[in-house]
């Protein structure tokens, strides 16, 4: 190779490894404020900040979800199968959110350690799956991914 | 077809207005990245063919027309 | 690979070629795009969580996973035209920046669209989201900062420089989702283990987002026709090629 475009191709070679590991420092002193929520065990370790607006994500526990009688108020838990959080809530709550899928809820943790939230998200996993399939697999007592269940 | 009926598909479920929208603004923006560069060449085909008529018209070439 | 490489360098060679690929492509492009859209809107069945509205998969899927390929096409191309000077490479990397500013647009747009009715907002700040708003104003600041210059030499030099840099953005938005607790979901088709979508909704993702790369280079070569017609239009070969059109 030409000696001059030897040269051009390090030059090229330095501005894309050197903003690399630029970019790479921001992003890894910044991990904690790019972290969307924090997960229920590290709200029970004390890591979240008590009287803030943060949020919290996790699974909705199953059998944990309790709807007032006279209004929209609700109140569940937050798990990620260590730990779980307490949450509640009045107001509009989106389609997907349901017993045993993922939320995200963002609001201020009280002295008790129960999350007033006052928005909450609805998170979905990966998995698509057609109506038919899933209540096939759930008569056949397998998961999609071919484990008993 | 998925869907029983042209009103079904309309509707989606309540979702109609969230897919309908995606897809029209999907197919806007593909119309109008293939079409902005062949309006451009098809301009600029027409700008130099005319500029080498005025070109071969004029017996000097340096008449106006030849920039 | 030498001669191909050079050939790649001659603009009326590029032309032909290029008119010559668009002629068979850009049919079955259209052809795809319309038979993907229409078997995800329609003939697919609908999602056991999501219901009906999981059907924007169809074109947010292949808009993101083409912009991010793209910007790789921008930046090769920037660097090429860095380290050999070669025009056609700079021409390339203009071409480029509009078309995946566009489907990084839709991409954001359907996501947002799609976020609506299923997490239940429009927007939020999380790292997938984010760096995919990075990646739209990088492109549109390559198409910015090229229009800045005077001298188009220098403008190459800066678009390549900044495509460059920008790289290492096209890794964040892809591992983003598995960093950093996010409320975007992980990915569902994976190069290695399993895919977790279901067969009869796999399928018409697969053919969308083979047409939307085919889009892509489409509007790459339609593009860079464009501008080469533009840059060469004092060149013999564009003398002539104006001379059988007019006779025709």
């Amino acid at each position: 190779m030409h000696p001059v475009r030897k040269q051009r191709l390090y030059l090229v070679l330095f501005i894309a490894l050197f903003s690399s590991i630029a970019i790479g420092l921001v992003v890894y002193a910044l991990r904690g404020n790019i972290n969307l929520f924090y997960p229920p065990a590290d709200v029970a370790a004390g890591m979240a900040p008590v009287g803030q607006p943060i949020r919290v994500g996790g699974m909705v526990l199953e059998d944990s979800l309790q709807r007032s009688a006279d209004s929209l108020a609700i109140r569940f838990k937050l798990t990620d199968y260590q730990e779980s959080v307490a949450v509640v809530y009045e107001g509009i709550l989106p389609d997907l959110f349901a017993e045993g899928q993922g939320a995200v809820a963002s609001g201020v943790l009280n002295d008790e350690g129960v999350l007033e939230a006052s928005e909450i998200l609805a998170k979905h996993d990966e998995n698509y799956m057609p109506p038919e399939v899933t209540h096939a697999l759930e008569s056949s007592g397998y998961d999609e991914k071919g484990k008993a269940r | 077809m998925y869907f029983d009926s042209l009103q079904a598909a309309l509707h989606m479920g309540g979702h109609g207005f969230f897919v309908w929208t995606a897809y029209a603004v999907t197919v806007v923006t593909i119309a109008a990245i293939l079409i902005t560069p062949v309006l451009r060449r098809r301009r600029f085909l027409r700008q130099l063919t005319g500029q080498l008529k005025r070109a071969q018209g004029a017996a000097d070439p340096s008449a106006p027309g030849e920039r | 690979m030498w001669p191909i490489f050079h050939k790649f360098g001659s603009p009326p060679w590029l032309y032909a070629i290029s008119g010559a690929i668009l002629r068979w492509l850009l049919p079955i492009t259209l052809l795809a795009l319309v038979t993907g859209m229409v078997w995800g809107l329609l003939f697919t069945p609908s999602e056991n969580v999501q219901g009906n509205s999981y059907r924007i998969i169809y074109i947010h899927v292949p808009a993101a996973v083409v912009a991010l390929a793209g910007y790789y096409v921008m930046a090769f191309a920037g660097a090429i035209s860095l380290i050999w000077r070669m025009k056609m490479a700079d021409v390339a990397m203009k071409a480029a920046a509009p078309v995946g500013a566009a489907l990084t647009f839709v991409a954001l747009f359907t996501g947002a669209v799609w976020g609506k009715p299923t997490w239940g907002t429009w927007w939020v700040w999380d790292a997938r989201i984010t760096s995919m708003l990075i990646l739209l104003f990088l492109y549109l600041g390559v198409v910015a900062l090229y229009e800045a210059f005077d001298n188009k030499e220098a403008a190459g030099k800066a678009c390549a420089v900044l495509s460059l840099v920008g790289m290492v953005n096209i890794p964040i938005i892809y591992k983003s989702v598995d960093w950093w607790y996010s409320l975007h979901q992980g990915a569902s088709i994976k190069f290695t283990g399993e895919t977790s979508i279901h067969s009869s909704m796999l399928y018409p993702l697969l053919l969308m987002i083979a047409a939307f790369y085919a889009l892509f280079t489409c509007c790459l070569l339609l593009n860079m026709r464009a501008e080469l017609l533009q840059r060469e239009q004092r060149t013999q070969w564009v003398r002539k090629l104006i001379n059988e059109d007019v006779v025709n």
